[in-house]
């Protein structure tokens, strides 16, 4: 483990920006130096699908413009990184898929241009599950990301790219998709703060879809405070996504440092016993403790069919990914096999060959699923426990103000420990998905290390609580300290 | 009409006799919106280059989403409240699952099990008769791209093109009862949808052009029998022509196999208009499994009640209203008001004569109107192929020529003359009789030498009248009126032979 740094590449997105607006250095200076540490360290990390230097260069220049006229906004100039599942108009993105290799969207996801509005640096894609199936990024088609805790191991996924480059110090902050985890599990895995939105927080237009009910993008940052203000950028209603709130977002940043004295704190125990590695438990307990030291009030709760969330979620996801899948089929873009003669034995060629094992699985549980004769067993079913979790915790929420449990119920893995059994897999979820069934917001904030790998304390409020949930965790970060360690790399 | 042939006649016959035909609809109509069903592009592709209106939504792009375009489900609330259904508060897309190279995102976005409308009722009239048929259903979805198979004329190989300006554009499909029981009554039913939706503004209903399109479920049972037989879905009829044809083929066919001892089996079959046949595409076994689940990128719809009593207050005249209402309030026939309310250009027309025609004066020119509109002008308009709202006859351009006739400024002969000219040439009805010097003759003076002429000309018929013989006043009357070419008034020319006539007595 390392020890505490002041590295220029853990500055925090606030202290990046100070530095800028002080003139102490340029944005063009913060952005080469990030592409200098891309270029040394990621050959062995694997955090990024593509660097856009170039782009990324000019994009600089242009906010340092910004910042000498003063209309710079708080991430002007700020170098970061995009998960390679949210389009980016002129800019390669292939959801770590071979079908989408030489995919490059005509346009942009709403999030990458509120960034790009705000100034933001686009340093290049983050490696990724294909298709976000997966939670260890080993079922990235062109390469596996690494824990920089421990290279042998995964940073988990999906969002793993984001996830090693924030922890590694190769982008000031990231965006990540969650559709059960894929955000706040490597988060956790890789000791830096992610946060999953309520579901309509963000927009998801540009997202290339995985689970669309499920599917929420939200931000890796190293600090709490750097995600809130990430989420001042991004969140807010977007006429181009029908499923985002109509409510105009909040200021994240409000109320961070009001403590948390007389918040009421749940501990979900389904999430602290069976499958939950004992360490990791007691690291989780010795939080809470530290929640109730900080003025927290901490009771015992139930979600008794919180566990079945994770069979609801294997219905759902694989279900809606089947129909969101379909689209590549070689006719309009990515992948097409030319060869093959004749339209349906190559669209089949296509798929077979663009897809990996992870995706295919998922397609064929999810058609499964939905075939005549089988929607009420499986889809209707699934829908209907959705229905009896997201209750659950809002009962939940009338007795406390938020929830807490173990992120993940281990630390990282070693890489190809789990990638041959998918049960096993799919079970590094099992604190999480619920979260997306019900679609509230969750965040994972380091809470200390097992073995020398870092362990992620996963809060959660009801629906639009974020700035709760920063504000709990900023508490938190701020009395642990946490947050100030970095791998040694 | 029917299959040409003696046994095709015979089994005409049989299928009326003896079988009872059991015929269901299912109607696609494009929806005149401006933008397409989920995206900002404009939905009216005639004429735009191939792949000209097209976006990241509608070329389904990843990442894309859709947004519902409030108009059409306007159009489609508008249409069922028309088909006297009921409109849900609480609907919902859903996902159509099928794989084939026009549907661009690989399901089509659609509405299952709780479409906008259900339930109501279309009637149409057949042989004096109102028949009354159920409606299931109306719902939503988008259409498909468009698909062009070519041949590489060097290699000889067949390839496709694909034209995605109208993938995304609105389709209201309208689902109707088995009540339906014979080709002509399909035929009459199909018709008097396209003239609701016309009336009411919401699809061109041009079934040549692709915008209205049909596909039937048919199936006959012994008459008097409560089982359905097997049915058959009946796809490709592109005309109304077609569609009673291909069915009064298909009921033949079914008729057929039945008499033989066979079973009608159950499959979809293509209507082939070359071949004046429907033949077999696809059987039950390879039915779609289309996997409906509903469309998670919508949240469900809720239809308040305030909004669809704003578009029952909005909803233009329906045909079956005009026609009431021309028949009570100028007297025309039934026939006369069924005929001008076919299409809502002809009823526009018609109306616009009334208005042309000058305050308080519409019951009085109402009778003329229709009868130029349905006769004369019909005539042309369909020996030419001309659309009535295209046409170089305006209105006022009528209502000047009725005019003119009912202030004896012109006959009728002499009217159809003009009303030719106008048709040809576009000018008002004043100019033509002018130009063409087909003003009547009213002046007994001026007529006076061509009675005289008449009379040198025929002194028998002075001799018949002086025997008592009215016929004779009208032979020469009627020789006048061909003496003066038709243009004197028929009425004067009576008066002044008379007057000669008695003279000579």
């Amino acid at each position: 483990m390392a020890a505490p740094t002041s590295d220029l590449h853990y500055l925090t997105v606030r202290e990046m920006a100070d530095a800028l607006r002080a003139r102490r250095m340029s944005s063009y200076e913060l952005t080469q130096a990030h592409l200098l540490r891309i270029e040394r360290l990621d050959p062995s990390l694997g955090a990024y699908l593509a660097v856009t230097a170039e782009r990324a260069l000019a994009q600089a220049r242009a906010a340092d413009e910004r910042i000498a006229n003063g209309t710079a906004g708080p991430l002007t100039g700020i170098p970061m990184q995009l998960k390679d599942n949210l389009s980016t108009g002129g800019v390669r993105t292939t959801c770590a898929s071979r079908i989408l290799e030489n995919y490059t969207p005509a346009y942009d996801a709403t999030v990458a241009r509120r960034l790009a509005d705000a100034g933001a640096v686009l340093l290049g894609k983050g490696n990724m599950d294909e298709f976000a199936m997966g939670s260890s990024t080993e079922t990235s088609a062109y390469k596996p990301a690494r824990n920089p805790w421990d290279t042998d191991r995964v940073p988990g996924g999906s969002s793993g790219g984001p996830a090693v480059a924030v922890a590694a110090g190769e982008a000031a902050f990231s965006l990540g998709s969650d559709t059960g985890g894929s955000i706040r599990q490597p988060a956790a895995l890789c000791g830096v703060v992610g946060l999953k939105p309520t579901y309509g927080a963000v927009s998801r237009y540009g997202l290339i879809a995985f689970a669309s009910s499920l599917d929420q993008i939200g931000p890796f940052t190293r600090t709490v405070e750097d995600a809130a203000l990430v989420m001042n950028a991004i969140a807010g209603y977007d006429p181009n996504d029908s499923t985002s709130m109509p409510a105009p977002a909040p200021d994240f940043l409000l109320g961070l440092n009001d403590g948390i004295r007389g918040l009421r704190v749940g501990i979900v125990c389904e999430f602290m016993g069976d499958g939950i590695d004992p360490d990791v438990a007691n690291a989780t307990r010795i939080a809470i403790a530290e929640l109730e030291r900080l003025g927290a009030t901490v009771r015992d709760v139930s979600l008794p069919h919180a566990n079945a969330a994770l069979a609801v979620y294997y219905i759902i996801a694989p279900t809606e990914c089947s129909a969101n899948l379909s689209r590549y089929d070689g006719v309009k873009f990515g992948m097409s096999d030319q060869d093959t003669k004749g339209l349906w034995p190559a669209m089949e060629s296509t798929r077979r060959h663009g897809f990996g094992a992870e995706v295919k699985r998922r397609i064929l549980l999810g058609t499964y699923a939905l075939s005549s004769g089988y929607y009420d067993a499986y889809y209707l079913k699934a829908q209907q426990v959705r229905t009896i979790i997201r209750r659950e915790f809002a009962e939940a929420f009338q007795q406390v103000d938020v929830l807490v449990t173990p992120t993940s119920p281990t630390v990282a893995f070693k890489l190809g420990e789990r990638i041959s059994d998918p049960v096993r897999m799919h079970a590094s979820d099992v604190c999480t998905v619920p979260v997306n069934i019900a679609g509230i917001p969750g965040i994972s904030v380091p809470c200390g290390f097992v073995h020398g790998l870092p362990v992620g304390l996963q809060i959660l409020g009801p629906h639009l609580s974020e700035p709760t949930l920063l504000r709990v965790a900023h508490a938190y970060e701020q009395a642990t300290g946490w947050h100030r360690m970095h791998p040694g790399i | 009409m029917g299959v040409s042939g003696s046994r095709g006649h015979c089994y005409t016959w049989r299928v009326m006799t003896e079988y009872e035909p059991v015929i269901g609809l299912e109607v696609h109509a494009q929806i005149r919106t401006r933008s397409k069903m989920f995206c900002g592009c404009p939905a009216d592709y005639h004429d735009a280059p191939p792949n000209s209106h097209v976006c990241p939504v509608c070329l389904a792009l990843p990442g894309s989403l859709p947004v519902i375009n409030r108009e059409a489900v306007r159009a489609v609330i508008m249409t069922g409240l028309a088909l006297r259904a009921t409109i849900a508060e609480h609907t919902k897309f859903d996902r159509k699952n099928y794989t084939y190279p026009d549907l661009m995102k690989g399901y089509q976005i659609s509405q299952y099990d709780l479409p906008i409308c259900t339930g109501g009722y279309l009637e149409f009239d057949l042989d004096g008769q109102t028949k009354r048929v159920g409606i299931t259903r109306v719902h939503l979805e988008e259409d498909v791209a468009k698909l062009f198979h070519r041949i590489d004329p060097a290699t000889g190989e067949p390839y496709s093109l694909v034209d995605v300006n109208r993938s995304g554009v609105p389709l209201m499909e309208m689902v109707g009862e088995p009540d339906i029981r014979s080709a002509e009554e399909a035929r009459q039913y199909l018709m008097k949808y396209r003239a609701i939706l016309q009336f009411l503004g919401v699809s061109e209903g041009n079934m040549e052009e692709g915008n209205f399109r049909c596909d039937a479920n048919v199936s006959i049972r012994p008459k008097g029998s409560r089982e359905y037989g097997t049915k058959v879905e009946v796809k490709n009829m592109n005309s109304f022509r077609a569609v009673y044809r291909a069915l009064q083929f298909e009921l033949e066919r079914q008729a057929r196999l039945l008499d033989g001892g066979k079973r009608v089996a159950q499959e979809t079959r293509g209507w082939v208009e070359e071949r004046g046949e429907t033949v077999s595409m696809r059987s039950k076994e390879h039915a779609h499994d289309y996997r409906y689940f509903p469309e998670p990128d919508l949240p469900p719809l809720h239809i308040s009640r305030a909004w669809v009593s704003e578009i029952a207050e909005r909803t233009p005249e329906l045909p079956d209203e005009k026609r009431a209402r021309y028949v009570t309030h100028y007297g025309l026939s039934a026939y006369d008001a069924a005929m001008l309310t076919l299409a809502p250009a002809t009823a526009r027309f018609f109306e616009g004569v009334l208005e042309a025609g000058g305050d308080g004066r519409a019951a009085a020119i109402a009778k003329p109107a229709a009868n130029w509109i349905i006769t004369e002008f019909g005539r042309l308009l369909n020996d030419t192929r001309t659309q009535i709202e295209e046409s170089n006859v305006k209105p006022a351009h009528l209502a000047e020529l009725i005019g003119l006739i009912e202030q004896n400024v012109i006959g009728t002969a002499q009217a159809k003359t003009a009303f030719e000219e106008m048709f040809r040439s576009g000018k008002t009805a004043k100019a033509v009789v002018d130009e063409l010097g087909l003003r009547q003759i009213t002046d007994s003076g001026a007529l006076a030498d061509s009675v005289r002429q008449a009379i040198a000309q025929y002194p028998q018929a002075v001799d018949d009248f002086r025997k008592g013989k009215d016929a004779a006043s009208k032979f020469l009357v009627g020789q006048v009126m061909k003496l003066t070419k038709g243009k004197a008034n028929p009425t004067v020319v009576a008066q002044v032979v008379k007057e000669q006539l008695e003279a000579l007595r």
